[in-house]
């Protein structure tokens, strides 16, 4: 292992290793960053879910935006799986259905960069545990 | 690089440690190779939750689900069902003592709710075997700023203007006892760590240790740094194999990156630390003392002039800190000293562990800010008293330390009121005590402590806790006299005056506060020769209530001694002469006729 010879070193060398816990320091302080749930369950992993999940992580990490990305269980609207939860910070969370990755995008760029709606919301049917 | 989205935290502190924590690890990494989820889901080793009774303890982040009591057979459900499908196991998540609903996760948990985590700030956050985590939590930042950008008397600046004080018990200011040791001029000098933790029921040193190694060396740094010293050693009870083997690793591979030994980050500094083995002898954890054991010398104390800074290890000025005061001086130094300042009351600043034991819900490590209630702290974070009970008292400060009551509920928790109230803040123990408790039994059960612990170099801590102990007992046995409370207060007085060391000069609190806040409990066993908590054995009698009784026979046969007469169908008896008190009958007893008066 090369040694740490400088303050310089070590601020590197704590850049390069920050992304391996960035997820935990986030998951501490949630409010205060994008939090998106995926249903994950039968009927979401099904429709690609999974894809949908792995496209947004990628996707807002490269884009700089701070998000907390979790799974939950089935939400209720396996009609339009699909489906995703975003809450922005200090705002209600808001649930789109039938996501895709172009549809992803959408919601990165439009929804999530400048708050404005876009199509495919669902109206929700059920309140968030907070 | 796997990217993954879920972290897996599994406690491997030693309470977890003790129920399987190991085999879960193992249990998670092959269901989730045999899910294909190994690169999307990390399982990570972690330092104590605090949360130690209910372990093992295992956190899936970023949702924050916070499952306790884990077994190696719950881990294929929590996969198949958490990790793969988004549904929370509910059987396994923490149930709140007060609503007795599953509570979904970690933020909504009255335990973390009021707490500030700072000396606990990585522990069960990080993984204490590998250096990177610690150094992405920007670890070593605070030695490499100092040595770059401060004097050492701008740091020690700082640690006096953060008004830290030591966490060990004392409470001395840090700045302080590090400028004083700076200013006295040596050819050698050290700084020892303090992680000898004597007080029965405290880990907060263990739990720092084994979760968050790393940030006690680089504090140690720090002040090696600041008062001149190159040599570092940690005093630790051997009985603490795990916080061993983890400081260990930690030191190893500090040196390997070079946060360890000569010419740290490029400076000039020069730092290296060794670990010194204690037998866990109490006294052991008093400085002077644990200067000669480190010596090689018998564990005894020294009277003090000379303190430790003028003459130490090996005559040289020597700085010992606790382990929870170094945990908290990298922060200070990364978020600066108006920031610490910032949390506690005037003359206590910054956050105090404190170890919850006794009769309440939530057992555990808990952080707080100085000047947080007695209430907030058992009723809130600690989930109230168990079984719905009535509170009766906290012990603070362990064996040197006083019991606080329902007058003190609303006090806010600090070095000084604490002492106002008669008790200390001690390491930061505090147990627990219900209305079942009796006071004078809490009493005789320190002393007994204090009688073991004691090293015997000076009379009045030899003698005399030996005979407050005795008296203690006379008076739990119901032998007690007037006489005998009148001397026992005096004694107590006596030893406080002229022990020679900390140990002898506060084992009498425990007995001087029970008797000044729960003096009924003395009188009642003298003079009534009742125990009103109904604890003391030799004061307790098992009668059967002759118009409750139907003569069941139940109870007789079942008397291990035959203290039970009577004949079938009428009121039976006991013989108190025979009777050992086991409470056997009245287990036995369907007609709740049999009651210990
Ligand atoms: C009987 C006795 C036992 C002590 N045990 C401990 C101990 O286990 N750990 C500890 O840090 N300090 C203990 N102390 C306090 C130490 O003497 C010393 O004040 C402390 O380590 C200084 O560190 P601090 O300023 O960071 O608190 C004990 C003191 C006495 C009198
Ligand atoms: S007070 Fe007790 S522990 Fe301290 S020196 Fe005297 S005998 Fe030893
Ligand atoms: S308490 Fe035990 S010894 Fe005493 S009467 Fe009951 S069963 Fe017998
Ligand atoms: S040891 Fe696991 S929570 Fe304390
Ligand atoms: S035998 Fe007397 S009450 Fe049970």
């Amino acid at each position: 292992m090369a040694k740490i010879k400088s303050l310089d070193d070590l601020r590197m060398m704590k850049e390069s290793l920050q992304s391996k816990i960035n997820l935990r320091e986030k998951g501490e302080d949630p409010g205060s960053h994008v939090q998106i749930k995926v249903a994950m369950a039968t009927c979401g992993i099904a429709s690609g879910a999974k894809t949908v999940m792995e496209f947004m992580m990628e996707e807002l990490e490269k884009r700089g935006i701070e998000s907390v990305i979790t799974q939950t269980g089935c939400m209720g609207y396996c009609f339009a799986e699909p489906t995703i939860e975003v809450k922005l910070p200090g705002k209600e969370p808001v649930v789109f259905g039938y996501v895709d990755n172009k549809k992803a995008d959408e919601i990165i760029e439009k929804y999530i960069k400048n708050g404005e709606l876009v199509d495919g919301i669902i109206p929700m049917n059920y309140e968030t545990i907070e | 690089m796997a990217k993954y989205k879920m972290h897996v935290l599994v406690c491997g502190g030693t309470g977890c440690k003790a129920s399987a924590s190991d085999s879960i690890i193992e249990k998670f990494k092959s269901e989730l190779t045999a899910k294909g989820l190994d690169n999307e889901v990390q399982v990570i080793l972690t330092g104590c939750f605090g949360f130690c009774e209910k372990g093992p303890i295992v956190k899936v982040l970023p949702d924050n689900t916070f499952y306790t009591q884990v077994k190696p057979e719950d881990v294929a459900e929590i996969v198949a069902e958490h990790l793969v499908k988004g549904r929370k196991v509910n059987r396994l998540l923490y149930v709140d003592p007060k609503s007795n609903e599953h509570v979904s996760d970690s933020k909504h948990m009255g335990f973390y709710r009021k707490q500030i985590r700072i000396a606990l700030r990585n522990c069960g956050f990080i993984n204490p075997e590998n250096i990177d985590e610690y150094i992405a939590r920007d670890g070593y930042y605070a030695i490499g700023k100092v040595l770059k950008e401060y004097t050492p008397a701008q740091t020690i600046d700082i640690i006096k203007k953060s008004g830290l004080r030591g966490r060990g018990g004392g409470g001395f200011p840090t700045g302080l006892k590090w400028e004083i040791a700076s200013k006295n001029a040596a050819d050698q000098k050290y700084v020892v760590c303090n992680a000898d933790e004597g007080d029965p029921g405290a880990f907060m040193d263990r739990s720092v240790l084994e979760g968050d190694p790393h940030s006690v060396l680089e504090a140690m740094a720090i002040c090696g740094y600041c008062i001149g010293a190159t040599k570092g050693v940690i005093y630790i009870r051997a009985e603490y194999p795990l916080a061993i083997t983890r400081l260990k690793i930690a030191i190893d591979q500090a040196r390997e990156y070079g946060l360890l030994g000569k010419d740290i980050m490029g400076s000039g500094f020069d730092f290296d630390i060794t670990l010194r083995y204690g037998a866990g002898a109490f006294v052991c954890g008093e400085e002077t003392s644990l200067i000669h054991s480190m010596e090689g010398l018998r564990g005894e104390p020294t009277n003090k002039p000379p303190f430790p800074a003028e003459s130490g290890y090996l005559g040289k000025p020597t700085n010992v800190n606790n382990v929870e005061t170094f945990a908290s001086v990298p922060v200070i130094i990364l978020k600066g000293a108006e920031w610490f300042a910032s949390i506690g009351t005037e003359k206590s600043k910054g956050t105090k562990v404190f170890a919850l034991a006794g009769k309440i819900n939530n057992v555990g490590l808990i952080e707080v800010p100085m000047g947080t209630t007695l209430r907030e702290v058992i009723f809130e974070i600690g989930g109230g008293i168990k079984n719905g009970k009535k509170f009766k008292a906290a012990q603070t400060g362990g064996p040197s330390g006083g019991c606080l009551t329902e007058k003190h509920l609303d006090t806010p928790i600090d070095f000084d009121n604490l002492i106002a109230a008669g008790s200390m803040m001690g390491s930061g123990g505090m147990i627990v005590m219900d209305e079942d408790d009796c006071m004078v039994s809490i009493a005789k059960f320190f002393l007994d402590f204090t009688v073991e612990e004691s090293c015997g170099k000076c009379a009045p801590c030899r003698i005399g806790n030996k005979r407050l102990y005795e008296i203690l007992e006379r008076i739990t046995n119901g032998e007690g006299t007037m006489e005998e409370l009148e001397r026992l207060r005096n004694l107590s007085l006596v030893i406080k005056d002229t022990s020679l060391c900390g140990l002898g000069q506060t084992s009498p609190n425990p007995v001087l506060s029970t008797m000044d806040n729960f003096y009924h409990e003395y009188l009642a066993h003298v003079n009534d020769k009742k125990c009103p908590a109904g604890q003391c054995k030799s004061l307790m009698q098992y009668v059967i209530e002759p118009e409750a009784c139907v003569g069941c026979t139940a109870c007789a046969r079942n008397c291990p001694v035959n203290a039970i007469t009577g004949e079938r169908k009428k009121p039976h008896v006991i013989d108190t002469a025979i009777c050992i008190k086991c409470g056997a009958c009245i287990e036995k007893c369907k007609f709740n006729a049999i009651s210990i008066k």
